[in-house]
């Protein structure tokens, strides 16, 4: 594109209305609108060097670096030399540099459009008015059609525009557009026009506002560093103002052998400040950052390699999509879950029937599959194994044969020929399941005109008239078809929920079917009608589909009349299969002490059966609340009544375990969030929530989702984790502290606005208990460590100030200070960060609650850290002390005195450097050879270069830059010095192993437990595998599921879509039946856009996301544009 | 064709990327802490027993010469008018001084360790370079150039303030004072001596010339080259009284070896009898609060006197042994029991 960065240049004036002509490019350049390349990334090869360097000293930590550097090249306050600072600010800056070089560069473009779209006009289900779509095919061949719209924003739910095509007028509302990021379904192909591109995308501008997510242990070491800072301020002043006491006492006495330079005593203590300012800077120890990123990183890699969050089926392995938030997931407390997809495989199968009163099953096990060979339009991928009911249809059992003609005949299922194959558009998963069983079981439906349904029964092609659909919503509960058959028998088919079918039966004696089974299921009924009651019927029918009037109520009022009297047919049962584990995982969490709510846009129903098949709620939960009140003020009373009676038991029940008054569980529907949600009622609904052990909150929209888990983050400080695996759920996910998406069945939308991504629900158990409770701890041990060795190398400068008359002379050899956090003590502590476990993952698996020390912040936290820094104080006393009393006057063997600072130095150095390898030796529970290498390679290279460092032959190359020459071969040989370094080394670590064995007989955490019964199984049985934990699937409830929408009847009955496919349309391989093809519908089950004609009662505007979400779900939105 | 991208996905099965590498996990078990305890507290009180064994064993004088108090033979050196001054410090011993016998000299509230002090030297200069002589660091200032701007070798505050008192060692014999051999060679580092100083090279055959265009600190009472004029190998940066001097002591209080009694009726060390010191008193301390001593001392495998090893290790020990029992007690009493009760 030429005119690619010309309008940087030019600054244009504010857009305030755009034009776009079909097919014109002259016409469309000549505005100079963004082009569709979107560069995410910073850098390019050339600007990488300045720009990095520049982004990275905004951050504080190297900032600071910086200003020690200018500080340190101050003669008068220089108390280090330069390369003390630059080689580990150097070797840090640079670790980051590459870092972000490889983030950076490599997500350099991406692609998107925002069309406006027509859709293929022979996919009825996307809703986008035929006609305007007929306009459009036409307009890309002619340079016609002009669109003048907004100019870009950032609105996700507004859209304003006209087209303007032959003369004529068409408005265009947000109902038109696609969205960047959209998929399309069930249609191959759309036309299209781009109206803003690249970053004008409505995506892109929403893009800014994704937070940077950081995790609590981010958020308590910003508020340490601070401490930190504030601390090394007050030893400076505290190390200054003994200076200015030192020299006005006692600094006459240095002028014998060191003339002052200022003898203003206040002015030489400023100078001091500053130089033990430089001394001390240790404390914030500037590889700290660094290494925090190594680690993550490297156990960010270690979800990505576990094969066991590996989904053979899928091929997709886990992936830690944000690479600084691991430990966390040792933290989570609080679960948000979306259902369908997530908990759910969102695949529906045809689980079971009963006609007539017999049940067919599909889950005997020792039946064979049923061979459909004999029906050449099977589905091939259904699959029933009781063979019982085959036969029944081939006996032609009548009632069997009018049970599948009526799942044949009463739906809105669209048909559709690709490549000789029969695919089915369905508006939900289980309606398009239904119509599949029939197909297989020899009732094929074929096609479907606005006034027919035609259906090949057994081999035999009929016709059937179509007279009237009356459609579901969710008040009915049900749909019915009034259908003429070939012969001219007029017949009501319906098929709705059992209990309000059960309501409307001719002989309500029948209402047993399955009832001991206590399943949900979809009821079949017929009723044959009479030609003259019809012919009324539909006449008064017709008056109230035009009557201006309650229109609404009219037909409610004659669907009831007619629906009445039916005869029961069957009743068949669809199952949205749980993901595999997922009970078993969900029970693993709830032993973790990991609270689990389930926010689903499904209804009630389904929710609460989902609730009972994953084991969220149990048998044993007698009392259910279910809160679905209609006022704020009922919300209230019924919050209110659920903690009245949960209080009440627990004065009851105060002898037994506190926890037992837990065990409840609350439902929570949609509609009262919008009460709940007000603010006065915020903290009551959390409240009562916390004390359910399981909430699930049902028809939630997206945006009330967010809040759920905002008001949560709010309010109990817990950190919340959210997964799932639609475009409904991102708002979710974005809330939380972390995001999880299931990558598989709904597109990318979750997966891309997540922060981890798996396969399966399952894989959350081994994400969290495992990988997330190792990252907590390996970062905690990390830090905990980091900070003993630092603080205890830098306060042993402080006590050596008390002895060097506070002149801010260091204890150590200026190269040790370099090299001590980059080269002696790093690789042993990155290696526990990427290495240490203290059980292995099938313990951690087989002990949940090893999880619960995560969730309390036990293992880092202020407490711990003041206990380090007390830890650090007595290492370093220790460490100073004993060499100082070993050391005085102190002669070698052969009468040299080594009490001269070079060779306290390096004692000081040499003890401090064994005694914090020791420490890390004690910290250490999982020793591999890694860590032997890093540990024993790290003490090697401490010897080896303060050898090679004191060497003759470097003092012969550059003599002033090495003046230890000697030191170390003429101190080292004494056996005084290791007698002192052992000394120093046993004092700072036995205390710690006394204090450690002594709590952990006294009060042993569960970690000690389990790691002691490990220790101990060693020695005799192997580690018990994780037991199969075949927890026997309730019979009683099951997650059976419906998710009918309502808006379908009118959409098939109008005229709107084509009649016959275009034979020689090149069809793409879109998965038919069971699969792809149900599923956009699947979603919106919860909540669909005219979800405010349903219920009344919400008032609450349509937020953003809701909106956004209506516009996603454009296929389902009957309101398409029509300028006929 | 659908094995194809989920074989490739899959990730590779290695101990490594499944965190399954083999690894020794030790535990603070009880079988393991309470023997460990007792070991360590055995070996501390045998090591410990040795030491301070050995420390006791080792014999050492002090002999403050300071002169604060009136009393003191050398009071009369500590005014400031006393030049050259020369006093007397009188000493018995009654049994044989072990040898070798060291001889250090010794100061307190001195402040080596002072950090422009500790700076204030050119490291160039001492390893030989001329370049440095008439060019000294900016580190030496003040003690750079002198007040007519010759530059001073060697420079800075370290060589500035040498300790410059001398000493000599007799004996009385029958009345009659018998020198006591000190051996000032040896005494620096080996790598002081041979790697981390040099003289200059000698020009046209002198010594001197080498120094010709620069001053002597401005303390000294001699040039470097003129340092010991016994021995002219011992002069320059070379010589050992100057090579010890350099290397600064870590702590307030040191001492300094001066010479080794080693030598001829010497060689088994002091026998009994009475000594005397005679100092050349010259270097300050007063002004300052300081002390000057003169230590006398032999030393073993543990090098000198140090009696706080010994004790500590002893003192660790017993602790150790102490701490075992403790443990054993409460573990006996108060060990968890292993069910899964809790857990």
């Amino acid at each position: 594109m030429s005119f690619f960065g010309l309008d940087c240049v030019k600054k244009k004036e504010k857009e305030t209305e755009r034009k776009i002509r079909a097919n014109d490019r002259e016409h469309n350049l000549s505005f100079k609108y963004a082009t569709n390349a979107i560069k995410t990334s910073k850098y390019n090869v050339l600007t990488f060097l300045p720009l990095n360097l520049f982004e990275q000293f905004q951050r504080i930590a190297n900032a600071y670096f910086l200003c020690l550097l200018v500080l340190q090249v101050i003669p008068a306050i220089s108390s280090l030399s330069w390369f003390t600072t630059v080689v580990p600010l150097a070797l840090v800056l640079s670790i980051t540099a590459v870092k972000d070089a490889i983030d950076d560069l490599a997500d350099l473009l991406l692609l998107s459009t925002l069309c406006l779209s027509s859709s293929h006009p022979l996919s009825p289900s996307l809703a986008v008015s035929f006609t305007l779509a007929l306009c459009f095919c036409l307009s890309l061949c002619c340079p016609l059609g002009e669109v003048c719209c907004e100019p870009p924003n950032n609105r996700l739910d507004r859209f304003v525009g006209t087209l303007v095509w032959r003369g004529q007028k068409h408005p265009l509302d947000n109902h038109c557009v696609l969205l960047r990021g959209c998929t399309l379904r069930n249609t191959d192909w759309c036309f299209g026009l781009v109206l803003f591109a690249g970053p004008e995308t409505k995506l892109m501008q929403n893009c800014g506002k994704s937070s940077f997510k950081r995790t609590s242990i981010d958020r308590l070491m910003n508020v340490l560093v601070l401490f930190i800072f504030g601390f090394l301020v007050f030893m400076c002043i505290i190390l200054a103002v003994g200076h200015g006491i030192w020299e006005h006492y006692e600094g006459t006495k240095v002028m014998a052998f060191v003339p002052q330079q200022n003898e203003d005593t206040a002015f030489s203590s400023f100078l001091t400040f500053w130089s033990y300012i430089i001394i001390l800077n240790t404390v914030v120890p500037i590889s700290l950052y660094v290494s925090m990123e190594v680690i993550r990183l490297g156990n960010s890699y270690y979800i990505n390699w576990d094969r066991l969050m590996f989904h053979t089926g899928s091929g997709t392995a886990a992936e830690a999509r944000t690479t600084t938030l691991n430990e966390e997931l040792g933290q989570i407390r609080y679960v948000f879950s979306d259902k369908t997809g997530t908990l759910t495989q969102n695949i529906m199968c045809f689980h079971k029937c009963s006609i007539n009163g017999k049940a067919y099953e599909d889950s005997v096990i020792d039946m064979m599959m049923v061979d459909f060979s004999f029906n050449s339009l099977a589905d091939p991928r259904f699959q029933f194994y009781d063979n019982n009911l085959l036969e029944a249809v081939k006996l032609e059992t009548l009632e069997v044969h009018s049970f599948f003609r009526l799942l044949a005949i009463c739906h809105t299922v669209m048909a559709e020929e690709k490549n000789n194959d029969l695919v089915y558009q369905a508006q939900s998963p289980d309606e398009g399941a239904l119509v599949t069983a029939a197909r297989n079981f020899g009732f094929v439906f074929r096609l479907r005109t606005p006034e027919s349904v035609c259906v090949v029964e057994m081999g035999v092609p009929r016709t059937y008239e179509l007279l009237a659909i009356l459609d579901f919503n969710n008040v009915r509960k049900r749909m019915s078809v009034i259908v003429r058959s070939p012969e001219g028998k007029l017949a009501l088919y319906c098929k709705g929920a059992d209990t309000i079918i059960y309501k409307r039966l001719h002989d309500r004696a029948e209402e047993s079917i399955f009832a001991g089974e206590g399943l949900r299921t979809l009821v079949l009924a017929y009723k044959d009608l009479d030609e003259e009651y019809f012919s009324e019927w539909k006449q008064r029918h017709h008056q109230a589909s035009t009557a201006l009037e309650g229109r609404e109520d009219k037909l409610n009022q004659l669907y009831e009349e007619i629906e009445k009297d039916l005869l029961l047919i069957g009743a068949t049962a669809i199952e949205d299969k749980l993901q595999d584990g997922v009970s078993q995982t969900i029970e693993q969490l709830a032993k973790a002490d990991i609270k689990i709510w389930v926010l689903t846009g499904d209804k009630q129903e389904t929710a609460e059966n989902i609730g009972y098949s994953c084991n969220l709620l149990r048998e044993e939960m007698d009392d259910i609340f279910i809160v679905a009140a209609d006022s704020p003020e009922e919300v209230r009373q019924e919050l209110r009544c659920v903690e009245w009676c949960e209080a009440y038991e627990r004065d009851v029940q105060v002898t037994e375990r506190w926890h037992g008054t837990e065990i409840k569980g609350l439902l929570i529907l949609g509609i009262i969030f919008a009460y709940a949600l007000e603010g006065s009622m915020e903290l009551e609904f959390l409240r009562t929530a916390c004390m359910c052990k399981t909430v699930i909150c049902c028809r939630v929209t997206p945006m009330q989702k967010a809040q759920v888990v905002e008001l949560v983050k709010k309010y109990k400080q817990a950190v919340t984790l959210a997964i799932g695996d639609g475009a409904n759920d991102v708002s979710m996910i974005k809330a939380a502290h972390i995001g999880v998406g299931i990558s598989g069945q709904e597109g990318m939308q979750a997966v891309l606005s997540s922060d981890f991504s798996f396969a399966q629900f399952r894989y959350l158990q081994r994400l969290l208990l495992v990988h997330g409770r190792w990252s907590y701890l390996r970062m905690c041990k990390f830090l905990r460590y980091f900070f003993y060795k630092n603080f205890t190398f830098t306060f042993v400068h402080f006590w050596f100030a008390f002895f060097c008359g506070f002149s801010a002379q260091t204890v150590y050899d200026e190269t040790f200070i370099a090299l001590y956090n980059l080269m002696y003590t790093a690789l042993p502590v990155l290696g526990m960060g990427l290495f240490d476990q203290d059980v292995s993952d099938g313990w951690s698996l087989e002990y949940p609650q090893l999880y619960e020390p995560g969730q309390r912040s036990l293992y880092f936290s202020k407490g711990a850290f003041i206990k380090c820094a007390l830890h650090s104080c007595y290492s370093s006393l220790v460490l100073f002390f004993v060499p100082y009393a070993a050391v005085r006057d102190s002669v070698s063997t052969d009468g040299h005195d080594i009490a001269d600072h070079q060779s306290f130095a390096l004692l000081t150095q040499t003890c401090l450097t064994v005694t914090v390898c020791v420490q890390l030796g004690l910290d250490l529970s999982y020793w591999t050879a890694v860590n032997h290498l890093f540990v024993w390679g790290s003490l090697g290279m401490y010897f080896l270069v303060t050898f090679t460092m004191q060497s003759d032959g470097l003092h012969r190359l550059y003599a002033s830059s090495f003046p230890f020459v000697g030191t170390a071969r003429n101190s080292l040989d004494q056996v005084t010095v290791w007698l002192t370094v052992l000394l120093t080394a046993v004092l700072c670590v036995l205390p710690v192993v006394v204090h450690r064995f002594l709590f952990m007989q006294l009060n042993p955490t569960i970690n000690d437990k389990v790691r002691l019964k490990v220790h101990q199984m060693k020695a005799q049985p192997p580690p018990p595998r994780r037991r199969a934990r075949i927890r026997r699937s309730s019979t009683r409830r099951s997650g059976y599921a419906f998710s009918h929408a309502y808006g379908y009847g009118d959409l098939v009955t109008s005229k709107r879509f084509l009649r016959r496919p275009v034979p020689s349309r090149s069809a793409g391989s879109t998965p038919a039946g069971r699969s792809a093809a149900f599923r956009p519908a699947g979603r919106s089950a919860g909540y669909s856009p005219s979800g405010q004609e349903q219920n009344p009662k919400q008032a609450t505007e349509p937020t953003e996301l809701q909106r956004y979400r209506a516009v996603h779900d454009a296929t389902f939105c009957r309101q398409g544009v029509a300028p006929e | 064709m659908k094995a194809g991208p989920s074989r490739t996905n899959r990730p590779d099965n290695t101990a490594f990327t499944q965190q399954r590498l083999p690894a020794w996990q030790p535990i603070l078990s009880a079988g393991i802490v309470i023997p460990g305890f007792t070991l360590i507290g055995l070996a501390f009180i045998g090591v410990g027993v040795a030491l301070f064994v050995t420390s006791q064993k080792i014999t050492d004088l002090e002999i403050d010469y300071t002169g604060v108090a009136a009393t003191s033979p050398c009071f009369k050196c500590t005014s400031f008018a006393a030049e050259n001054c020369m006093c007397q410090m009188e000493f018995t011993l009654t049994t044989l001084f072990e040898g070798p016998v060291f001889f250090y000299y010794g100061l307190t509230s001195y402040y080596q360790n002072f950090r422009t002090y500790g700076v204030s030297k050119d490291g160039y200069q001492l390893s030989g370079d001329t370049y440095y002589f008439n060019n000294p660091q900016d580190s030496c200032a003040p003690y750079q150039y002198d007040s007519n701007n010759n530059p001073i070798v060697p420079c800075g505050s370290i060589a500035n303030s040498m300790f410059s008192d001398t000493f000599q060692l007799y004996q009385v014999v029958n009345g009659m004072k018998k020198q006591v051999p000190l051996d000032g060679k040896g005494i620096a580092w080996w790598t002081d001596y041979n790697i981390k100083y040099s003289n200059p090279a000698l020009v046209n055959g002198s010594f001197a010339n080498a120094f010709s265009g620069t001053v002597k600190p401005v303390n000294w009472s001699k040039p470097v080259y003129e340092l010991d004029p016994t021995d002219q190998a011992n002069n320059g940066f070379l010589n050992q009284n100057f090579l010890v001097w350099m290397r600064q002591a870590a702590l307030p209080k040191f001492q300094k070896l001066y010479g080794r009694i080693a030598e001829g009726d010497y060689a088994q060390g002091l026998p009994a009898g009475n000594y005397t010191l005679l100092i050349n008193y010259s270097y300050p301390v007063i002004s300052f609060g300081g002390t000057k001593k003169v230590v006398l001392s032999n030393v073993s495998w543990m090098g000198g006197k140090n009696q706080f090893l010994g004790i500590a290790y002893l003192v660790i020990g017993s602790l150790c042994i102490v701490m075992a029992m403790v443990m054993l007690i409460i573990y006996a009493k108060y060990k968890f029991t292993d069910d899964d009760e809790d857990m």
